[in-house]
């Protein structure tokens, strides 16, 4: 293992997001503090109360989630993208680092990230709403499991990339809709049971819905077949990481 | 002296069919300064690719330290940095976190003093801070190079390392890779620039179409395939080659006011003697004596033109 690279790797990629860490955590927090203003006090005057918990603290684990998702996504794929658009990519290539170093070096760094931005929505939430977290623990855990996870996903994203309209489709175009449709700011419940069938097509709810449990103890799907669901995503996403290091697809000519 | 790069039957033929390299077979020794020449297109980069790792051969072998470059790459990678041909560099780095960088991913642990050592030789330290889009070219391609230092390499690949700088920059860059040679750093450089390649290498390799064509010494190279021409200006232009100069060889040129002997490749050192003397003989009256080596620049034509 070499240690000194993913350090070199994870630091490096550390040092770029503190140069843009300001607009990366000012824009995620005004974002979450508008929907705490538009569904929070405008739809929230309306409907009072979601199982039991106000509408306000209901949907927070939902904007935590999105932020998270897009997020890592978001870092993980430029994190790699970029190397490999400027050309810099020659150097970890010709590095004696193996593809599973480089993954842990990238992947740590744009989930480290997410991590503390979701931690900073958090915080701001708590400005808006009253929260209680019944389980901290599986709550940091299904943060980071997500945050991994889709940095995982993020960086398969970057390397498969050829240009930045590919590199934007994802984060841009399906994490919101699935964020929206995946019960962050109903229950899917209120739903007719077509669209609740449809709904657990949806992997989002399955993130949500273990992670507002783990704040309120209500969920969409039992939190056991959310951490279940996760670990499948995980897999996934380590398998294709398999498959591209075994080609070399898209990296190594 | 040992190899410390072997090459064995190394072909590449990329996705799209293409053969960039034939079945290549070069021993490069330790501590020497390679040049490898070619035309565009010829297989100097993949080459280099393949040997630092990022391509991978079709088949044959690559050692680097007697290590397979495939198999044992952390090994090969460590003994090796790598100038690419572009400059490419990340444009929002500060220079000294780049070279730090550098040697981090190369697995080695922080040295701070030898990295200022590293920016100093190459006369950046005053850049150390700057960020590299600030810097010139010429200052981004020494970036580059301290890059590829950074780890302390037993062998150095400069891709084409001149290309685009002025002329004050490339000796400069010359001088740099000749102290680089002292301390006993293998080094192998792919240029268009013949010049380059005489000024500083010991062995001469030319690729075209995939293939090594020849790797020889560069004296011997010179030796073997370099030609002198021996030029005289005639006061009075001759109507013809009187029989006697034309029985040791000479030509008529510029419409009779020049006469040519060529010698070299290990013959007709020994009648230049002979051919003023039957000159003398002739009676004809001479202006001018000028001699002409062909360079490197020749030899490389002469090589490359004669394929298909």
């Amino acid at each position: 293992m070499n240690i000194e690279a993913i350090k070199a790797i994870y630091f490096f990629e550390m040092a770029r997001m503190k140069r843009t860490l300001l607009q990366s955590v000012i824009s995620p927090v005004i974002t979450t503090s508008l929907y705490f203003i538009v569904f929070g006090t405008a739809i929230g005057s309306r409907i009072n109360e979601v199982g039991g918990v106000s509408y306000g603290a209901f949907i927070t684990p939902g904007l935590i989630m999105l932020t998270l998702l897009s997020q890592c996504i978001g870092n993980a794929s430029i994190g790699i993208y970029f190397p490999k658009f400027t050309g810099t990519i020659y150097e970890i290539l010709s590095a004696p680092v193996s593809m599973a170093e480089i993954v842990i070096g990238y992947v740590g760094a744009a989930a480290t990230k997410g991590l503390i931005i979701g931690l900073i929505i958090l915080a701001t939430a708590s400005l808006f709403v009253d929260l209680t977290i019944a389980h901290p623990v599986m709550m940091l855990l299904f943060m980071v499991l997500t945050a991994v996870t889709f940095s995982m996903f993020g960086f398969i994203i970057g390397i498969w990339a050829d240009n930045f309209e590919q590199l934007n489709l994802v984060p841009m175009l399906v994490v919101p809709p699935l964020t929206f449709l995946g019960g962050s700011f109903y229950s899917i419940d209120m739903l007719p049971p077509f669209w609740q069938a449809v709904s657990h097509l949806n992997p989002v709810l399955y993130l949500v819905s273990g992670f507002r449990w783990s704040f309120y103890e209500i969920s969409d799907v039992n939190p056991l077949i959310s951490v279940a669901m996760i670990a499948v995503f995980l897999s996934a996403c380590l398998g294709v990481l398999a498959w591209i290091f075994k080609t070399g697809y898209r990296l190594r000519k | 002296m040992s190899s410390i790069v072997s090459i064995q039957k190394l072909t590449k033929t990329y996705a799209n069919g293409f053969s960039a390299l034939k079945g290549v077979d070069l021993e490069i020794r330790e501590g020497e300064i390679l040049a490898l020449l070619g035309p565009n297109g010829a297989g100097k980069t993949t080459l280099i690719s393949i040997i630092c790792g990022i391509s991978m051969p079709t088949s044959g072998a690559v050692l680097v330290g007697g290590h397979d470059v495939v198999k044992e790459f952390r090994k090969t990678r460590a003994l090796i940095g790598l100038v690419p041909q572009e400059l490419t560099t990340d444009q929002f780095e500060t220079v000294w976190n780049t070279v730090t960088f550098s040697r981090g991913v190369h697995g080695a642990k922080a040295n701070p003093a030898l990295i200022e050592q590293i920016l100093k030789d190459l006369t950046l330290w005053d850049k150390r801070d700057a960020k590299l889009r600030e810097l010139s070219g010429g200052m981004k391609r020494r970036v580059l190079i301290a890059k590829a230092l950074a780890h302390e390499p037993r062998i150095l690949f400069l891709d084409e390392p001149t290309a685009g700088v002025d002329v004050e920059l490339r000796r400069g860059m010359w001088a740099a890779i000749g102290r680089l040679r002292e301390t006993g750093v293998t080094v192998i450089l792919t240029t268009h620039y013949i010049e380059e390649a005489e000024e500083m290498a010991d062995r001469i390799g030319v690729i075209s179409g995939g293939e090594l064509l020849l790797v020889e010494e560069k004296r011997a190279l010179m030796q073997k395939l370099g030609r002198k021409q021996l030029r005289l200006e005639l006061k009075e232009p001759l109507e013809s080659l009187p029989p006697t100069l034309a029985a040791l060889g000479l030509t008529l040129a510029d419409g009779g006011r020049g006469l040519v002997h060529e010698y070299g490749n290990g013959a007709g050192e020994g009648r230049i003697g002979a051919v003023l003397a039957a000159i003398e003989a002739e009676g004809l009256a001479i202006s001018d004596v000028a001699t002409r080596q062909s360079s490197l620049e020749d030899i490389f034509v002469s090589l490359v033109g004669e394929r298909p």
